[in-house]
């Protein structure tokens, strides 16, 4: 390999040959390129994926009630499951350390006013904790805490775009808001990843917004995120956990489907996770078999080189060279030539890449990009396919009877 | 130097087999100028193959420099050649994209001598041959005469025992042909022991035996009378 007098042998070779190794390594270059771009995008497909889900952590279980469908211990199918605090307690219960976050949703549309400005809105009351399950922004003042939850404390934190269409220049920390005719003071204002949707909500405490409408005990969805290290059989089994703690608590037969419904950010992300990677192994075997084209066009290229250095060989071995000395000139030849217009290709497509950037967006690609364990991996096959495509000449070449090359016609 | 003996050679030529060499016996010392004649297809192009390990025997037994050749592979051949034989051949066989410098520099490469002592020792050749000038040409710019001496050079770089030459006037016309003969009997006169093979009787005569071949045997194998009139 360090030999330089081998070097020597295979520059003077690349030199006298300019056209054959220009194709031999055009082939490799666009081969590799068309691999590193589907990868690339193959990546940018999943950061897509991955954007959708930057909103919600993906350890989040979101718990909601239906209508029964099936009758059960006397209940009759039809009916309709309420969820209260009380089932909120109970699952904090059961499932004990394995919960890392809660909270209850309550949701309220209200008639928002502020001065002049007035708008609708939904109220979604919460405890404390929600702000780590939506992953909230608290731009200024707070979030709901504790204290709001026991003083039933009638305070809001309104989303950015709430703050921007009712106060307009005015800020709206520490002023009062109406919601359906009550003031209620904002003491917070957020940003959501989740978009626009997610910053025309309205925080309220869940204790305040039962007291004021109805005063009851009703849950209208449950949100919590499990503790990571349990991990993802441990997730799987806590869905089904409260399932069963629920449907034993509203007297729901163990088959019915429509009355507890449970879903679980974890297992969507998976789905969609499993979509992405099933696309991204399509797209990757497509840059497999671009770059395994490009192995036999540089093999059939050095198939031919062969051929045409046939006497050359012949004479080489006349003179004392050994088969393996033969196979070692053909096969650096091949892996330089690959090697160099690999990485040429890599380069380019590097750079395609980033002109790229987020002009795909629409079409599901966000920030096409290979990351460097990609281009190591990808350098790595460039080094095989040289030697695959080199060898097999070789081989041939190291055949060659010194004779046959030798014989005058 | 190379002993030969009841040597027997086949080719396959479909379902049958042609029989080229059939049970020959040569013994050439070290220093000789033999020449082995016979036309076309009468197994002398095979024999020069055997005797330079570019080719295998079927039957009998062969040795060259005391050493018996046997159970051959290339590796072993190559070494083998590279040690102990030089080789001209009629259409020169130098590699175009080398000057010929490198050229004869070659054989020293695969023996493993260095760069800078290659380049030494290959002038020194190129001297011997007087193309000391033509050093950094390619073959393409050299004329026949020229390229065949280069051959020469090439094939004596190595010090070999003996040096086999298959028809090397055969691409020449007579006037370069003989200043090549001449190259190679002064070759002879050093001490080299020569292998030529050709079908010319004027060529044949400048060596001192002539072994003549027919269908794969030897009809005669004499010393050539020189006519003492120098």
């Amino acid at each position: 390999m360090f030999d330089l007098d081998r070097w020597r042998e295979i520059f003077q070779s690349i030199n006298k040959n300019k056209l054959r190794t220009f194709l031999g390594a055009f082939t490799v270059a666009l081969g590799i390129f068309i691999f590193t771009v589907l990868f690339g995008m193959g990546n940018g497909l999943k950061n897509t994926f991955n954007k959708f889900f930057s909103d919600d952590a993906t350890n989040t279980i979101f718990i909601r009630a239906g209508n029964t469908s099936k009758a059960y211990k006397g209940f009759k199918e039809g009916r309709r499951i309420q969820f209260e605090n009380e089932d909120l307690d109970l699952l904090k219960k059961e499932l004990g350390n394995k919960i890392e976050y809660f909270s209850a949703r309550v949701y309220k549309g209200v008639q928002a006013r502020y001065k002049k400005e007035s708008g609708a809105y939904t109220i979604r009351a919460v405890h404390p904790q929600h702000q780590f399950l939506e992953k909230t922004i608290i731009d200024g003042g707070k979030f709901i805490d504790e204290n709001d939850i026991k003083n039933k404390t009638r305070v809001v934190v309104i989303g950015r775009l709430v703050e921007q269409d009712l106060f307009k220049t005015e800020l709206a920390l520490g002023k009062f808001i109406e919601l359906d005719g009550l003031a209620y003071k904002v003491v917070g204002v957020f940003s959501d990843a989740g978009g626009d949707n997610e910053e025309r909500n309205i925080y309220a405490p869940v204790s305040s917004i039962q007291l004021i409408y109805k005063n009851t005990q009703d849950i209208d969805e449950i949100v919590l995120t499990f503790n990571k290290s349990i991990g993802e059989s441990g997730a799987k089994e806590m869905v089904s956990d409260i399932k069963k703690i629920l449907k034993k608590k509203h007297f729901v037969a163990k088959d019915d489907r429509s009355a507890i419904f449970v879903r679980s950010v974890f297992e969507n992300y998976q789905r969609n996770m499993q979509l992405a990677n099933v696309l991204q192994m399509i797209v990757l075997w497509i840059g497999v078999g671009t770059l395994f084209a490009g192995a036999i066009a540089i093999g059939n290229i050095m198939v031919f080189v062969v051929k045409e250095r046939t006497k050359e060989l012949g004479i080489r071995k006349a003179l004392g060279a050994t088969p393996r000395s033969i196979v070692g000139l053909i096969l650096q030849e091949s892996i330089f030539i690959t090697a160099i217009a690999g990485y040429l290709g890599i380069l380019i497509a590097i750079f395609t890449l980033n002109g790229i950037g987020s002009s795909l967006e629409d079409y599901f690609i966000t920030n096409p990009e290979v990351n460097r364990s990609t281009i190591i991996w990808a350098t790595v096959i460039l080094i095989l396919v040289g030697a695959i495509a080199g060898y097999i000449p070789a081989r041939r070449a190291a055949k060659i009877k010194p004779i046959v090359a030798l014989s005058d016609d | 130097m190379i002993k030969i003996e009841n040597l027997h050679k086949s080719y396959p030529m479909g379902k049958e087999s042609l029989h080229v060499l059939k049970g020959l016996n040569l013994h050439i010392k070290e220093g000789e100028f033999v020449s082995i004649m016979g036309a076309s297809g009468s197994g002398k192009s095979t024999l020069l193959n055997i005797v330079g390990l570019l080719d295998i025997h079927d039957e009998g037994a062969y040795y060259l420099n005391g050493q018996l050749i046997e159970k051959l592979d290339e590796k072993k051949a190559a070494v083998l050649r590279n040690k102990f034989l030089g080789f001209v051949f009629q259409s020169f066989n130098l590699i175009a994209y080398k000057t010929a410098l490198e050229n004869v520099a070659l054989p020293l490469y695969y023996k493993g001598v260095g760069r800078k002592e290659r380049q030494e020792i290959a002038m020194q050749y190129l001297d011997k041959v007087e193309l000391k000038d033509w050093a950094n040409h390619l073959p393409g710019e050299l004329s026949g005469g020229q390229k065949q001496r280069v051959a020469i050079a090439r094939a004596l770089v190595t010090q070999p025992k003996v040096v086999l030459a298959d028809e090397p006037t055969g691409a020449l016309d007579s006037t370069t042909s003989n200043s090549v003969m001449e190259l190679l009997k002064e070759i002879n006169r050093e001490g080299m022991t020569v292998f030529v093979i050709t079908h010319e009787e004027e060529i044949a005569n400048d060596t001192d035996r002539i072994v003549r071949l027919r269908d794969g045997v030897i009809i005669s194998d004499e010393k050539v009378k020189k006519n003492i009139n120098v």
